[in-house]
């Protein structure tokens, strides 16, 4: 471990990045994201990377489809606006298997909303923004520290599963400073894609040996050429209208992300052993329910935090074991309900659950939270 | 010091980020735990800004001020926002040049000439903030002189460091002489 220093959310973000390999950034700067493009422009070209700003965000996100195809790790960060425009590539990296991470620093909305204000409008569009049946990793940090981990991580499942990861972050944790010990980069575990050669590929670069869930990737345009589409395709990489292609490649798509939520899913929990009461949170909230845990305990009341780290594939398992016999769950989330609904198809009547929920550009405060704890106990 | 929730306030372009990072960088330098966050509309200059740092000896949950021990205010504007609903034992570090409202309840005020200080003495407007921190740490000994400078340095642009030593200067003796 090396000294503590001063650092934005925003920073921790870019240094994560280039620590897991990142070495293509392709963006359109955004509130409260700009950051990440500005510390990207200054740092990467000092690593021998690049750094591109596009003419959108449309352009961002196929830029990086583009990097990573020709075996470059590569980043692109946005808040609300622009994630909803980089939808339709996100679909498309889903399908093509095509390893990027996404970062979404969270704005009030809809639309242009409040450029600077905090929300978590957007953690159902992580999931389902898309179109299509998709699978989805996304990860959400509390910390600046955590979000330098987590830029790791984001990179480092892309890789390994072949798939867009979203780094969701809000600007509560975006625009803080605090200070971080980072690791040293020789404890830091980095994951390469699986790669093959040519000619090994024999033009079917999505061939998989039997019981192979992820095709290894042929770097583009270091040798024989291949198709590469959004539309359903079959392993030579070419389209097809085969019902039972487009089967296989859709259940495949799904399983490859869903066999392996143990080696996805991570929570934390604080205070849990003991619990009563659970406040379930992720990213910037968990500050406030840190806060709102330890006036509850001054108070006499055993209460415990549930967050999830992975936000998709959600903490099912855990959750559902984190509830069991409690008095009551309260969810906090900076929007008017989203992943309330997850928490509930969870809980099912295990105990009761309600709600602090914020969406006027301000952020929850402990308060908020501990006036939920305490009521009808 | 078990903790301390300081809130700078006033308009943009005057520095007042800046000046927060600043005593966030010194509480790091100093070994303490700190966090540091501003809100501002969408507008680059000229708009209402709140920075805020919060600076503890333990771990920090919530990474807003809730009651600010300290407010240094540079607009009127922002004297008038940021004092309704203050405790009155906060201590407020106000420009000179600002109006104190009838019936003002606060029993820590501090007025010192903090812009005209930066203009005339300084010899640079742009300086005030550093003015500023140069006071704050006099009133609340955030932390030792060496410490501050070395985090003044650390975010300043390069070939302004003695103009800004001279404004922590400044901004110390204003507290000192006053």
């Amino acid at each position: 471990m090396g000294k503590i220093v001063l650092m934005q959310g925003n920073e921790a973000c870019v240094e994560g990045a280039i620590a897991a390999g990142m070495r293509l950034y392709a963006g359109y700067p955004i509130t409260p994201s700009t950051e990440i493009a500005e510390l990207s422009s200054i740092r990467l070209p000092q690593v021998g990377g690049k750094f591109i700003q596009m003419e959108d965000e449309i352009a961002s996100i196929a830029c990086c489809i583009g990097g990573s195809v020709a075996g470059v790790k590569s980043m692109t960060a946005t808040s609300g606006p622009g994630f909803s425009l980089k939808q339709e590539n996100l679909g498309y990296a889903c399908l093509a298997e095509i390893p990027l991470v996404l970062v979404d620093v969270q704005r009030t909305g809809p639309s242009t909303g409040m450029p600077t204000s905090p929300s978590q409008g957007d953690v159902m569009m992580t999931r389902w923004g898309t179109h299509g049946d998709h699978p989805m990793i996304v990860l959400s940090p509390s910390s600046v520290r955590e979000t330098y981990d987590l830029a790791i991580r984001a990179f480092n499942l892309s890789e390994k599963y072949r798939t867009p990861v979203i780094l969701l972050m809000d600007e509560i944790i975006g625009h803080l400073r605090e200070g971080v010990e980072l690791p040293d980069p020789e404890d830091i575990e980095i994951v390469n894609r699986p790669t093959v050669e040519f000619p090994e590929v024999k033009r079917k670069p999505y061939h998989m040996k039997k019981g192979q869930m992820v095709p290894a990737m042929a770097p583009f345009g270091k040798g024989q050429r291949y198709n590469i589409t959004g539309l359903i395709h079959d392993e030579s990489g070419f389209p097809t209208n085969s019902n039972e292609e487009a089967e296989k490649l859709i259940w495949r798509l799904m399983h490859k992300i869903s066999d392996n939520y143990e080696k996805i899913v991570r929570v934390e929990r604080v205070g849990m052993e003991d619990a009563e009461v659970v406040i379930f949170c992720y990213g910037g909230t968990m500050r406030a329910a840190i806060t709102a845990m330890q006036e509850a305990r001054a108070k006499g009341i055993r209460c415990g935090i549930f967050r999830p780290i992975t936000i998709w594939p959600f903490a099912e398992k855990e959750l559902a074991e984190a509830v069991k016999g409690k008095k009551k769950i309260v969810v906090a989330e900076h929007n008017y309900g989203q992943l309330l609904y997850e928490v509930e198809r969870i809980v099912r009547g295990e105990c009761p659950v309600s709600f602090v929920g914020k969406y006027n550009g301000t952020v929850i405060t402990p308060a908020e939270i501990l006036a939920k704890v305490e009521e009808e106990l | 010091m078990s903790k301390m929730e300081i809130r700078l306030a006033g308009s943009g372009g005057q520095g007042v980020i800046l000046a927060s990072v600043i005593l966030a960088e010194a509480a790091v330098q100093a070994g303490k735990y700190t966090a540091q966050s501003q809100s501002y509309g969408p507008e680059a200059r000229g708009g209402s800004c709140k920075a805020e740092t919060l600076i503890s000896d333990e771990p920090i949950g919530f990474t807003k001020v809730q009651s600010p021990n300290f407010l240094m205010v540079l607009t009127q504007k922002s004297l008038d926002v940021y004092t309704k609903k203050l405790s009155p034992e906060c201590m407020i570090l106000m420009d000179e040049s600002l109006q104190v409202p009838e019936d003002f309840p606060f029993e820590h005020v501090v007025r010192l000439p903090i812009l005209e200080t930066a203009r005339e003495k300084v010899g640079k407007q742009q300086t005030a903030n550093i003015v500023a921190i140069g006071a704050i740490n006099e009133l609340l000994h955030l932390t030792d002189r060496e410490t501050m400078e070395k985090a003044v340095l650390m975010h300043v642009p390069a070939g302004t460091e003695r103009i800004n030593q001279t404004a922590l200067d400044e901004g110390e003796k204003l507290v000192v002489t006053a």
